[in-house]
């Protein structure tokens, strides 16, 4: 079966500064993923390349067997990918519904807005309750539930989240991995990018390590639980 | 109250309006373009100027020269933003000033070498009104009514719609918008449209007030810039009140002294507020 998401031998650099090195990966539909490694690795950089707004050097990338790469980024959220940025990066001034709304503005969204955000409020309430105050007043906690519920409102195949938990209170931490769940239990396709190893391995099928812009060990959840490398240097076990 | 000094503060208002408008148009394409249009009020007089000949010389009707202006200033904008602004959109600011500067001589350059320095005037002649013996000028009254609906719907467009709520959020994170489906080019070429309409707009009111010469742009172009700074670059409702406030001074100055002194006053002003606020009246 043709995967979800599929990159091969992707590479990819700032300038001069290459930050991924022929990264292979593929994410099979309705499956979670995790991408793990330390600070610096490129796990950004992947999220970045995956949706267009880094231009990937060399390499293939698809999406259920479309080419994809090369696209720019607005021309690849039409193809049914939503990134959840690093650091949330809400439009702090727009209110939280006209940050719903920004989120809707591919036209195939566009033409379900309506539906679409009673999804994302029933998924949200708390937004539903602040829908008119500017999002860069809430806490940092209902503004990654604000992050989510924006790249949902494109109504993706594939959802990519970078870091959802950094940052958070533990509580609030609990509730954006359940979330994860419920956002799969709907049908999507999650890639997730985590420092939180322990947490993210509880909520992903499989997992790939990246260090230094590589690929340097994959597995299931399970196994990666169980593996003494990631044991020591990413559990602290 | 003396009704001299009403009749100056009522003029003031209704001058601030086509400012305000002028204003808009600036704000609006720094903050999401990040670039300043200097040459911004010799566009307008681009199209003062076609007004003037679609309706003085070839004797179009006044609406349709108005409607055929904007449409064709706002095509402007798009051609300047295509062909000046997007070239150097990644170079230093200093090469995109000289950029819209070089435009500001180009125009007037052009505009005397195809019209000479002749000052030029439709010839529409509006009546004065006398409202309890207060004189008002009913150009000025149709140019501030016409103002004040234009930013009425800019707000509504950038309030209610898709495209106006990508202007809004692009000015806060340029990054991020492309995630959304949002193609930053395209929103830039809707932008400098709109910045052209309302230049084009302001054209039309001028037209009915003013004479078009080529350099008339150096008239009201230091008077915009001054208004924007003053209420904050790229913050559209600061501007929009600094424009009240910068054409309240020039009419009550103008009415205490003279016109010239006048603009004299509101520089003054002007500058030291900048010595108070430096980022402007209303930054937080
Ligand atoms: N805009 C940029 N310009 C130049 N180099 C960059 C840029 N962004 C990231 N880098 C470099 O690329 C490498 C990978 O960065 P990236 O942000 O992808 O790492 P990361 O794995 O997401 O790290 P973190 O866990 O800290 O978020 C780092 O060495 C970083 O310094
Ligand atoms: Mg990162």
């Amino acid at each position: 079966m043709t995967p979800m998401l599929s990159l091969a031998t992707v590479s990819a650099a700032y300038g001069s500064f290459q930050a991924l090195f022929g990264v292979s990966l593929d994410v099979a539909r309705g499956e979670a993923v995790g991408v793990i490694g330390p600070n610096g690795a490129g796990k950004t950089t992947l999220m970045r390349v995956i949706s267009g707004i880094l231009p990937m050097r060399d390499g293939t990338m698809s999406i259920e067997g479309r080419e994809i790469g090369g696209l720019p980024a607005h021309r690849v959220v039409e193809q049914g990918i939503a990134h959840v940025p690093e650091n949330r990066r809400l439009f702090p001034r727009l209110s939280v519904e006209e940050n719903l709304r920004i989120g809707a503005f591919i036209p195939s969204a566009r033409a379900r807005f309506a539906e679409q955000l009673d999804w994302v409020y029933q998924l949200f309430p708390r937004l539903k309750e602040r829908r008119g105050q500017p999002a860069g007043t809430m806490s940092g906690g209902e503004q990654q539930m604000c992050a989510i519920a924006r790249a949902l409102m494109s109504k993706p195949k594939v959802l990519l989240m970078d870091e959802p938990s950094a940052g958070l209170a533990p509580i609030v931490v609990q509730q954006v991995f359940e979330l994860v769940h419920r956002i799969r239990a709907e049908g999507l396709t999650v890639l997730i990018v985590e420092q939180n190893v322990q947490q993210v391995l509880d909520v992903v099928d499989r997992a790939y390590l990246l260090e230094v812009g590589a690929i340097k060990l994959s597995g299931t959840a399970a196994e990666l639980k169980g593996n003494s490398f990631i044991r020591e240097a990413y559990m602290g076990l | 109250m003396d009704i001299y000094l009403l009749e100056a503060i009522i003029n003031g208002i209704l001058l601030g309006g086509v400012l305000a408008l002028l204003a808009l148009g600036l704000n609006l394409i720094f903050g999401v373009i990040d670039v300043v249009w200097i040459c911004y009020a010799d566009i307008v007089m681009c199209g003062m100027y076609a007004i003037f000949f679609l309706y003085a010389q070839y004797h179009v009707p006044l609406p349709l020269a108005f409607l055929i202006a904007i449409i064709g200033i706002a095509a402007l904008g798009i051609l300047v933003h295509l062909f000046i602004i997007a070239p150097v959109l990644d170079s230093a600011p200093i090469n995109q000033l000289l950029a819209t500067g070089g435009l500001l001589f180009f125009l007037q350059s052009f505009a005397t070498l195809l019209f000479g320095t002749d000052f030029r005037n439709i010839g529409v002649r509006l009546p004065v009104l006398e409202v309890a013996t207060i004189y008002v000028s009913f150009a000025r009254l149709i140019a501030f009514a016409v103002a004040l609906i234009g930013a009425v719907a800019l707000y509504v467009f950038l309030k209610r719609t898709y495209i106006g709520t990508a202007i809004r959020a692009i000015s806060q994170d340029r990054e991020i918008v492309g995630l959304m489906g949002v193609d930053q080019r395209r929103i830039y070429l809707v932008v400098s449209g709109i910045g052209g309409a309302l230049a084009g707009l302001a054209a039309c009111l001028l037209a009915l007030q003013y004479d078009v010469h080529p350099f008339i742009g150096n008239t009201f172009g230091p008077v915009i810039f001054m208004i924007c700074v003053l209420g904050g670059l790229g913050n559209m409702i600061g501007g929009f009140i600094a424009a009240f406030v910068i054409s309240q001074i020039i009419a009550i100055g103008g009415y205490y002294s003279s016109t010239e002194l006048s603009y004299v006053f509101a520089f003054t002003f002007f500058i030291v507020l900048m010595f108070i606020r430096p980022r402007g009246l209303f930054a937080p």
